[in-house]
Parts: structure tokens; sequence; C-alpha cells
């Protein structure tokens, strides 16, 4: 038994290089249940981050008791994350939202869900005759199931045919797309998260790996407790415990990514740790990076990124000797400014080395929700379905004929509009209705004054579909109760490209629906037709939706072909591309430098690095010709809000391990909710003696855009960066008092122009003392907020947070 | 030679389009894509003007070492884009104002390339290398106006 808040990653099972990473079945159960007395296990996955553990959800007189590792499962080998084993319990909250609501006379009161969904189809119906599709938005999330999503992209895109459908993944995945898609022509990850069982070196970028993907952790701690441990390089500016555990640790200055990468780059070349016959099969583009990393030399990196040159060498020479290299990428490099730029130097690093495609050398381009790798592969974020190209004419064609619609139903005469674009649209007045599902914009967007007065309006029509009566709810005119994880069936897909199925262990509360349910119910009443004037979409449950979903993907990089609900019930987890060729499934995509680039196939030709441009097809046809890898360079350019005196901070936001997003579900699960209760501010030592703060004493961050109060906690994190944790918003205080809670109070509106990910790592701040505390920060003490000072009470559960950790000799 | 001649009108028109992209930054600050993309690619035109200027002294030329560039108007326009975030009429005029930035780049891209071909000819090294360095970037300024434009003209135009 071990106190899963206390320690969040549990006992070690070490294993060496190669070996198989042992199995250790992770359970939590309600007082009073055993195994035994479960009526039965429910087969899902983890929904809680990106990695998909495979867990089994028990049920007794139909409700939620507990969940269960799955030992089986290919990704988690019966591991289960800390938010995994207790966030189930948000789901039997008595504030879940039970029946639909409409706005009357200013305040949401109950109503019926005819009158709720006839309320939103007159509305949609009026703007699609007086002002066009263009009036019309749809913004999702990476929190439904592939089956819905795709349901979306089809009546949004073939039914409304608006561009304007985007997922929340643009503010937590969006650079990892795009990224794939300028390196390889082609979304999709290449490595496997089994690269962690083979590789010499693991490079982490911006990546706390212990918080965000607490399971795939537990294999790297494995790998380091067993014999021939790898060496771990760490980018991050906070002393997270990847961090701890580096070998090398370089935290860089925030927004310094590039200056950094392109001098890793410099050294890797300089010193010739370079595949030059892989480069010569495999890739376009080595001597225009060679040129430009050519101006980094170590010494410059160091001087823009304030780390010593020393170290940039050391972690070069591990990156550039190792014989087996795994990296992992996330919000560090993502959220950050030049964000793509930065993250294709990591795919940059492979393509040069030439490890890709083989046990251990594989990159993770990693994303940080459930479903957000099917938000990306259905089309439901600014991409056609199936990694289509929307420049290329034959590409929307196929998808046309598909659906049976007329092709120019379909838009394709620019780029899908990313939502930062449809927020600007409706704060102009052009997009008049936004349909809002399972995500939180009025607490997750940048510049909260801002995303508040834009969702506020009047004179735009909101409708939230949720389970909560978020933040955003209730700013809407017309709220939708949707059934929860473990309420209804579909698929989804993690980081690694493995597919699980989740289905329904209980009833929803109340009137409830299934998300997608709601997406068809919607679809009947518009009376979307086909040519033949068939019903679109032309399904009507999850299953049947996935089976129209496989053939879509058909000849795709994303194959489900030879996937089904069926298959998935019988297996634990299986990687894409599935077909004919791979009925097991792929475990690593590119092996043999073979990639899916080609200029009739490719997803996307890539874009200017700097302005975001998009190349024309000819461009792309001339640079690439044979499909090869493409090695981009890029220029560090400054921040576009650097420190000044006035503000000598930079503000990074980011997450703790016991919460996810805006705490809609953790925060309603007691065990999470009291390891990180209330937000805080992380500082430097120096930084707080200067400022004259001490741990637990409150302190005002301030940036031109807003304010927020809160308990500073002084860490190991590098001078000049104040760290704000986004899970707060305003739905668990009595009032919002003036909106001092939230950090995307302070963040900038700016955007990687690239992917058009927003940035939450590089805005200026002023930090000032407010009045001493009466104790220490309520921040974690287990993670990368873990103080200094001694004094501080360690982050426990206790009882109520024991969980069963069953490791094949016996319990612990 | 003339090459002093297409330098210095190299000199100015790399200047005006400095001068736009700044008006364009400060006139579109809720157009958040426009503002500081613009504003780096100002950046690349104010490089050039201070190495186009270098080169000019060799060629007898006293063109301005950082001339002003910033846009007089520009804390009258972000003023202004604030008043009008919330109007469609802003969007309108960032169509215009991209189609200029376009328009200005492609006369500085053919001014590039009439030095290129000169330097060429008089087997100016010097002269080349400058072209070869700052065209490429001029190009890029050009493929984000025509981008922008093409993204955000469906909307405008319909709405």
């Amino acid at each position: 038994m071990t106190d899963r808040i206390a320690e969040p990653w549990g006992a070690r099972t070490p294993y060496g290089r190669g070996e198989r990473w042992p199995e250790r079945v992770d359970s939590y159960l309600v007082d009073g249940v055993t195994p035994e007395s479960v009526d039965h296990w429910v087969q899902s996955a983890a929904v809680l981050h990106s990695n998909g553990d495979g867990l089994d959800i028990a049920v007794t007189d139909g409700r939620m008791v507990g969940v269960r590792g799955r030992a089986i499962d290919r990704v988690n080998h019966g591991r289960l994350d800390t938010k995994d084993l207790f966030g189930w319990q948000a789901n039997a909250s008595p504030d879940r939202l039970t029946e639909p609501l409409v706005r009357e006379d200013g305040e949401l009161v109950p109503a019926d869900w005819d009158t709720a969904m006839d309320r939103f189809v007159e509305r949609s119906k009026s703007l699609l005759s007086e002002h066009g599709p263009g009036s019309i938005g749809f913004y999702t999330s990476g929190q439904l199931f592939l089956e819905e999503y795709y349901t979306l992209a089809m009546i949004a895109r073939a039914g409304i045919g608006t561009n304007h459908l985007d997922g929340n993944t643009r503010l937590c995945t969006a650079t990892a797309g795009e990224a794939l898609k300028e390196s390889f022509g082609c979304d999709g990850q290449p490595g496997s998260y089994t690269d962690v069982d083979h590789a010499d070196v693991i490079a982490s970028f911006g990546h706390n790996v212990a918080e965000t993907q607490p399971v795939l952790w537990m294999r790297m701690l494995d790998r380091l407790a067993g014999p021939n441990p790898p060496a771990i390089v760490c980018v991050d500016p906070r002393p997270t415990p990847v961090a701890r555990h580096a070998t090398v640790h370089l935290a860089p200055l925030p927004g310094t990514n590039v200056a950094l990468m392109n001098a890793l780059l410099y050294e890797i070349i300089r010193n010739d740790w370079v595949d030059h016959e892989y480069i010569a099969s495999h890739a376009v583009g080595f001597d225009e990076l060679s040129a430009r990393v050519g101006d980094y030399p170590p010494e410059r990196a160091a001087s823009i990124c304030d780390v010593a040159a020393d170290d940039i060498r050391h972690a070069a020479r591990l990156l550039g000797t190792a014989d087996a290299l795994l990296s992992t990428v996330l919000q560090g490099f993502y959220q950050s400014h030049q964000a793509t730029a930065a993250a294709v130097q990591v795919n940059n690093l492979h393509i040069v080395r030439g490890m890709l495609g083989r046990p251990g050398c594989g990159v993770l381009q990693m994303n940080g929700q459930p479903t957000a790798q099917n938000t990306r592969e259905c089309g439901a974020d600014g991409d056609l379905p199936g990694f289509r190209n929307w420049a290329n004419d034959s590409h929307v064609a196929e998808l046309a004929k598909l659906w049976n619609v007329e092709m120019g139903q379909i838009p394709h005469y620019g780029p899908p509009t990313h939502a930062m674009q449809m927020f600007r649209y409706a704060e102009q007045g052009s997009l008049q209705m936004l349909w809002v599902s399972a995500t939180n914009p009025a607490v997750s967007l940048p510049e909260l004054a801002r995303a508040r007065s834009i969702l506020g309006q009047d004179r735009l029509f909101l409708v939230v579909q949720d389970i909560f009566r978020t933040e955003t709810a209730e700013l809407a005119d017309v709220v939708l109760p949707a059934a929860a994880w473990g309420e209804k069936t579909g698929t989804f897909t993690n980081a690694d490209r493995t597919v699980h199925l989740s289905e329904k262990a209980v009833d929803p509360p109340g009137t409830a629906r299934p998300d997608l349910e709601i997406f068809l119910d919607y679809a009947r009443r518009m009376d979307f037709r086909d040519k033949d004037g068939r019903p679109l979409p032309p399904w009507d449950d999850a299953e049947s939706a996935f089976d129209a979903w496989t053939k879509c993907s058909a000849g795709r990089p994303c194959d489900y072909t030879g996937l089904s609900h069926d298959k998935l019930r019988d297996h634990s987890g299986i990687q894409w591309p599935c077909n004919a060729e791979h009925p097991d499934g792929t475990e690593r995509l590119y092996a043999g430098g073979r990639f899916s680039a080609q200029p009739d196939y490719c997803e996307s030709y890539g874009k200017d690095l700097v302005t975001g441009a998009p190349l024309e097809p000819t461009e792309y046809r001339a640079m690439n010709p044979d499909g090869k890898a493409v090695i981009k360079a890029a220029e560090y350019l400054p921040p576009h809000e650097p420190p000044s005196p006035a503000m000598p901070f930079v503000l990074n936001t980011g997450r703790t391990l016991y919460h996810l997003h805006t705490r809609t579900k953790t925060g309603r699960a007691p065990q999470l909710r009291d390891a990180a209760p209330e937000v805080w501010v992380e500082l430097a030592k120096a930084d707080a003696s200067r400022l004259g703060v001490h741990e637990g004493d409150l302190v005002e961050v301030r940036t031109p855009r807003g304010a927020v109060t809160a308990a500073a906690r002084i860490t190991g994190i590098r001078n000049g960066v104040v760290f704000i944790p986004f899970h707060y918003g305003y739905w668990d205080l009595a009032s919002a008092d003036g909106h001092h809670r939230a950090a995307n109070e302070l963040t900038i509106t700016d955007w990687d122009p690239v992917s058009k990910q927003p940035l939450f790592k590089t805005a200026a701040a002023q930090v000032m003392l407010v009045r001493p505390g009466s104790g220490a920060a309520p921040a974690p003490t287990t993670t990368a907020s873990a103080p200094i000072s001694s004094g501080v009470p360690d982050t426990v559960g206790g009882p109520a947070a024991t969980a069963v950790e069953l490791r094949l000799h016996g319990a612990t | 030679m003339k090459l002093a001649l297409a330098l210095r009108e190299l000199h100015r028109s790399e200047r005006g389009l400095a001068v736009k992209l700044d008006a364009v930054a400060a006139r579109h600050q809720g157009d958040h894509a426009i503002r500081h993309v613009a504003t780096d690619l100002t950046g690349w035109s104010r490089n050039h003007v201070d190495e186009i200027a270098t080169v000019g002294r060799h060629y007898g030329l006293h063109l301005r070492w950082r001339p002003h560039v910033a846009a007089l108007s520009a804390p009258l326009q972000q003023r202004l884009s604030e008043l009008v975030g919330r109007r469609q009429e802003p969007a309108l005029v960032l169509l215009a104002d991209l189609r200029r930035v376009y328009q200005l780049a492609a006369g500085v891209s053919v001014d590039w390339e009439l030095l290129a071909q000169g330097a060429q000819a008089a087997k100016d090294e010097r002269l080349l290398q400058l072209s070869q360095r700052c065209h490429p970037e001029t190009l890029r300024q050009m493929r984000w106006a025509n981008a922008m434009l093409k993204e955000l003209a469906p909307q405008t135009l319909t709405s």
C-alpha cells in the first residue's frame, strides 16, 4: 500500500536496457469495496493526461467504485497516475450538469432538450441564410472521443461548410503536429514509449514528464534504477523531477530555445557526430542548417540563454555520442516563443544523427490531453480528416467523394481557421455563433479579461457543452449537459499512437447525453444531407462512426482499417497504422528512412518558420520531390515582450502533477484537491531575497494585462523567472473578486506564427510583496514546486489516498 | 556605373517598406499575428537599410544609417486600433494594408534583382553578397503579406 499523493510515482520496479518493463498493477477502490465484491470491471484508459494508460473501471450497484490498471496494456503495464487513481470520483459530483440550460432575461434557467436544441438550431439556420457559414464556429477539445471529433468535423466542414473548427488542442499540441509536418511532411508520432526501454540517452526538451505523463516517468525511473541506466538531458527553467535526475540540466531564459538548439546542433555538426550517409539518402536541407547554426557557437547561445557554454557542450556531447537517443518535447517549447522553430530543431537533431525508426531512437513530440491526437487525425483542429492536405485539391476531392458532397462544400480556399483567429473574428463581430464542447476558454485562453469580454458579448450566441457549469458555461446562451468518460463508449489515441477502447460503465446523470448523440441530434435537426439526399453524417452510434472513420483513414498515414471496437475490446492498446499489412499495429514510424512526405501524399507543404507563410505546392515539389525528411533551419528572434526594468521577470505558467486543466474534474476529487488546493507563485531564492519575500508570503504578480495575488513558494527555479500554475479559475470561489487568481489574467496574446499556438511561457512581469504570510504556500512539496527551505510540511494524502501496487512477487 | 543609383533607390524603397510595416504593426494591435510578425519583419527591413547605407559609402553615397523608420503616427494608430477593436471596418483596412505591404515588398524585391544583375555584370562581389543576404528576406516578407491576405480575405469579404 502506498500513499500516492505523497509518492506519486510509487515503488520502483528496476529493469535494464533492452529488457521488458516489469508489471505493477495499481488500483484504488473506495472504502468497503474489495476486488471480489466488484460487480464488473469495464475496459477503458486514462483521460487525465495524454499517456493512454489502460485501466478498468470497477462498477458496483451501477456506480463507479474504483479503478485498476491493466497489466497487459502495452503503455502502462498496470500502472496508474495519481490523477487517474482518484479523479474518476468527480463523475459522481453532486454539481454535475443534469439538464440543459437556456438564457432567459439574462439568467440561465433549466429547459428540456427540445427547447435548448431548437433555440440553437433556429439560430444556426438564420445565421446560415443571412450571413453564411463564416458566421458559425466550433471550438472543441482534446477530451472527447475519436468518433465525436470525426462527427464534428463532418458537421462543420460538410454540413455547415465553415472553415472555423478548431480544438483547445491549439493551446497544447498544435506545435507538436506542426513540427512533425515541417520535418516529415505529415503529422504522426515517430517514436514509441518502448524507446525508453532501449535508449542510452533520454533528452527532455521543455517536458516535465514526471508531472505531465507520470507513468511514462515511472518507466524512465525504473530504467534509472536498473543496470545500465540512460543519461538524462533536461532543458527546463524549473527544478523538475526530471532536472533532479539529469546528467546535464540546462535552464535557459524562457523564449530562447531556438538559440540553445542551434548551439547544440552547432556542436554536433562541428564535432561531426553526423550520419552523412543517412542524410544523403533520406533528407534535404542539411547545408542550410549547417550554415545557419554556424552563427550560434555555444558562447553566443550562452549569452542569449544565460546558461554556461560548457553545459551546452556537455549536453551536445551526450546527444551527439548517444547510440540510441530518445527525445521528448512539450510545452516548454510548444508554448514558448518560436515554438515550431525550436521543436523542429529537435527533429533535426534526430535526422542529422540518423536516429529514427529504430528501437531507442525516437522523437516523441508529446501532447498534453488524452485525446488530442484524435482531434488532429479527425480534422477537428484545423486540418482535414485523415491528415489530408487542404492545399492539395486531390485530397479534398477524395474527402468529398467519401462524404458524397460537392467539393466546393468543404472549405479549402485557405488554411482552416485557428482558434485565436476565431476569437478575433468573434471580437470583431463577423463570427456570431460559437459552439464550445468540453473545454473552458474563459480560464484557459491567454489574456482572460479580453477572453471574457469576447465570450460575454450579447451579439455572440454561445453554446457550451460540458459536464460541469464551468466559467465558460456561465457566459453561455445555451448549456448542454454531456455524459463524461465512463458514461459513454468510444475510442481514443495517446501520444504514441496507441488506440484504446473506452466502454460505458455507468449511466450519465439526469438527462445528460453523450457528446456524439448531441452532435448527431444537431445534424438531424439541421437536416444535413449528402448529394443523394441521405442524412449526413450517415452513422448513428459510436461503433458505426468508428467504422466510417476507418474508411476515411484508409491509405493515409493514420490507417485504422485493421481496427474495430471488437478488436480493441480483445486487446489492450494497439498502435496505428494498423491495417492488413500491419494487423498488430506499428511500433515506430519511418523505419528505414521512409517518410510520408511525397508531394502528392504529404499533409502539408510546410511553412516559413518565422513568418508562418505556407509554401506553395510548386515550391515544395521543387525542394523535396522524393518525399525525404526536411531539415529546416531557423534564426533566433528575441521574444516580443522581453523583461524590462519595470517588468523584470519572465512569467511562466504550467501545471502540477495533481491537476488537469481548470480542475473541472481534479478539483472535485478530494485527494487531488487537497494536494494542491490553491494557486501559488514560484520564485527563485535570490529574487525572493531581493524582494524581501519569504516562503508563504503573499505576493502580487503583475503584467500589463492584470494581476494575480498568491502565496510565494521559494524554489530552485532559475533566477528571473516567476511561475504560476494555470489550473485555478473561479468556479470554486464564492466570488471572482476582481479576477486575481487565474494565471491567464497575466498572459500575453501572442502566438507562434507557424503552429498558431498561444505563448504561455514568455511575458514580462513584476512581482511585489503584499504582506507576510502565516505559513507555507499551498504548493506540493513532491514536484517541481518543492521548497528549498526546510520546515515546509510534506504533501501527503493519508489513508484516503492509499492505493495498492501489486507486483509479481506480491503486494507492497 | 549606375550601381550607386540602384543602391540609392533600394535604400529609399526598403526604408518605405520598413515604415509601412511599422505602421501596420501599430495600426492592428488587436490582430496579434499581424502586430507581432509585422514587428519582426520591420526588423529585417531596418537591417537591410543599415547594410545598404554601410555599403553605400564605398560608392560615394552618404545614405542615412539608422534613419527614422518608425511610423510617425504609431502612437495615434495604436490608440485608434484599441478604440475600434470591436468593429469590423479595421478588418477591411487590414486587407488594404497587407495589399500595400505586398506591393512595396514586390518593389523592393525588384530593386534587389536589379542590383544583383548589375553587380554580376560588374563582377562586384560585395554588392552581389549583399543582395544574396537580403533579397531572400524580402521575398519572405512578400509571401507573408500574400499568405495573410489569403487567410483573412474570405471572412472579411463575406461578413
